[in-house]
């Protein structure tokens, strides 16, 4: 299944699974920092829904919508666990779920534009469920849906697998590596589907949809899938934010967070499967480092933003997208430049 | 069916001021192909100059909205001049401009708040009193009136400028083919240039216009930005006359969704969105525009 992992990527990935899983809660409990559990964990969430934005763009379409689909997925979740009484382990490939058919069924008609006009209204996309959330009464409007249920326990056949998450003597280590697993369970999910038959056929619609069309690949059908998968990706994000927060407001995703997710994809290279997290861990981290700059925050970030293009508008990893031998770096070029000439 | 009279009017001058929004941001990016997310901020600052200048300082209105205009296009030509002509010339890909332009867009959004703050600023009305028309069936204020007419009027005058004056024409040119354009000896980075000054200043003074009517606030400019883009996508993206049809029509359907669909909550916008994904999935390019811009 992953065939063509060299020794050498194992033993990164192993790395990665030993620092995540064991590295950071024993330098968390070594300095007592428990806040950075909380951070950790929302790094984690927003980079699965990066990670599908990282997908959308990996059909040369640019998604700035993701923001839509989290607050899709999380009053999805809200509402099946207020309402409904939904155990929260079923509640939440179900929010998932939700978020892909609402994505088909929006993505049928808007996945025929491309470039800016699909970007704009993706956008909109973003502001509409807001309103949406608003106006209608099952989402709760302005206040939101709040006090909602820890997740409990799941057992299969009399074995509790994770204990209630309200008698865990510390949820947020508990929402940490749940976060964590659903994290490295996304990216593994993309990394085979980069590099399985699906991948290839993306890539060729990102060099030039035409041409793919051309030789028989069925590229309404590719797009829809990508598409679903994408928001699936930001339905999980989504309902796992509501459940980690215990709330979900009409602003918990709004265009701020959805140009964010396009930002985190693109600062952590568009290339490079795992970039999405690495853009993730920077951005969130950077935003939070500035706080200490108190009314100024806002002003620091944007300039450093707006220097970082000046100096690097192809992205920080655009040294490495260069790298030769990456036929992932060379399409994701071709690409580019197929992008820029307005094809 | 009396509310009639009342939704035209509305929508007459709703969509005069949409129009105005959607020119600025629909001439940026026929121009550059830039989606210029900081269109609404740019709007705010216009609004925010004009408070300042008429609303705190007491000078006369016309001197107010010439500052906004000039505040505006001063600060269109330096962010194309410094920011975005490096970028666009060096960059692999569109989403960079987009990103710049959604960084532009968090920047402004910290200056306001850093100079202005956050509160909700109004100035006192321009004339006061309202025209009353038909038995109640017709209720303007004389202000909106007034503002609707300069609106209309800057556009009568902004599309003749581009009509009918040598920079137009070269702004025009540029917009259907960039290479031919420099070929025929068009500087393409000055009127580039102008041409960003002159959207950013089109969002200054239809800024400074509504300051006098619904106030101006930091809150603004990412929902005007929104519905730029809707009104972009309804006539066609880099299309003057798209983006004034855009414009009408957003606004007209918005008085009538606000006045018809009120006892149902606030869903206009759910289903404007509806209404152009269905409109999208017929005409892609919008109303007017070319396929893929």
């Amino acid at each position: 299944m992953f065939k063509n992992v060299t020794s050498k990527q194992w033993l990164g990935l192993a790395a990665f699974l030993l620092a995540i899983f064991v590295a950071v809660p024993m330098f968390i409990a070594a300095t007592g920092r428990t806040d950075f559990y909380f951070t950790l964990t929302m790094v984690a969430l927003l980079s699965i829904a990066s990670g599908g934005v990282w997908l959308t763009f990996y059909i040369g379409r640019i998604n700035i919508g993701q923001g839509a689909f989290g607050l899709i997925g999380a009053y999805a979740s809200a509402v099946m666990i207020t309402t409904f009484d939904v155990n929260f382990w079923l509640a939440l490939p179900i929010a998932g779920l939700f978020a892909a058919l609402v994505a088909v069924l929006i993505g049928l008609p808007i996945l025929r534009l491309r470039g800016v006009y699909f970007a704009m209204i993706t956008l909109v996309l973003t502001e509409v469920v807001k309103l949406t959330s608003l106006a209608l009464d099952i989402t709760n409007g302005a206040r939101g849906i709040t006090n909602i249920p820890r997740p409990d326990a799941l057992s299969i056949f009399g074995v509790t697998i994770i204990p209630d998450f309200a008698t865990m003597a510390n949820p947020k280590l508990g929402f940490y590596y749940l976060a964590c697993l659903l994290m490295v369970l996304a990216f593994a999910a993309l990394y085979r589907i980069v590099n399985s038959r699906l991948g290839h056929l993306c890539r060729s619609m990102q060099q030039n949809e035409e041409l793919a069309s051309s030789i028989g690949v069925n590229i309404s059908h590719i797009r829809l899938i990508v598409f679903a998968i994408s928001s699936f990706f930001g339905g999980i994000g989504g309902a796992m934010v509501a459940s980690l927060t215990q709330s979900v407001y009409p602003n918990t995703f709004q265009v701020k967070d959805s140009v964010d997710f396009m930002l985190n994809v693109f600062l952590g290279g568009l290339g490079y499967v795992f970039g999405p997290m690495l853009g993730t861990l920077t951005i969130y981290f950077g935003w939070d480092l500035l706080f200490f700059f108190g009314k100024w925050q806002l002003l620091i970030y944007s300039t450093l933003l707006i220097i970082l293009m000046l100096i690097l508008p192809n992205g920080i990893l655009s040294l490495r997208l260069k790298k030769p031998g990456s036929d992932v770096a060379k399409a994701a070029d071709a690409a580019g430049l197929a992008l820029k000439e307005g094809k | 069916m009396d509310q009639i009279p009342q939704i035209l009017a509305n929508g007459v001058y709703l969509g005069a001021q949409y129009a105005m929004i959607a020119l600025g941001l629909t001439l940026i990016f026929a121009l550059m192909n830039v989606l210029n997310f900081a269109h609404g901020q740019m709007y705010v600052l216009g609004g925010f100059v004009t408070y300042t200048i008429y609303g705190a300082w007491g000078l006369p209105f016309v001197v107010a909205l010439a500052m906004s205009c000039i505040t505006l296009a001063i600060l269109g030509a330096l962010i194309e001049k410094y920011l975005f002509a490096p970028v666009i010339k060096k960059s692999a890909r569109d989403e960079s401009t987009m990103l710049l332009a959604a960084a532009i867009a968090f920047l402004l959004d910290a200056v306001i708040l850093l100079v202005f703050g956050e509160k909700q600023r109004g100035v006192p009305k321009l004339v006061d009193g309202t025209t009353i028309l038909g038995d109640y069936t017709l209720v303007i204020a004389n202000d909106r009136i007034l503002i609707c007419l300069l609106a209309i009027a800057s556009i009568i005058g902004f599309i003749s400028f581009m009509q009918f004056s040598k920079t137009g024409r070269a702004l025009r040119a540029l917009a259907q083919d960039r290479v031919a354009a420099q070929l025929m000896g068009v500087n393409v980075d000055r009127y580039s240039m102008i041409g960003f000054a002159l959207g950013a200043m089109l969002a200054g003074l239809v800024g400074g216009l509504l300051v006098t009517i619904t106030g101006i606030n930091l809150g603004m400019g990412g929902p005007t930005s929104i519905k730029a883009f809707m009104m972009v996508m309804i006539g066609g993206a880099g299309v003057i006359s798209g983006a004034i049809a855009g414009g009408i029509i957003l606004g007209f359907l918005e008085a009538a969704g606000l006045a018809l669909l009120a006892s149902y909550g606030n869903i206009t916008y759910l289903l404007i969105f509806v209404s152009l994904m269905i409109f999208l999935a017929i005409r892609p390019q919008g109303l007017m525009g070319k396929p893929w811009g």
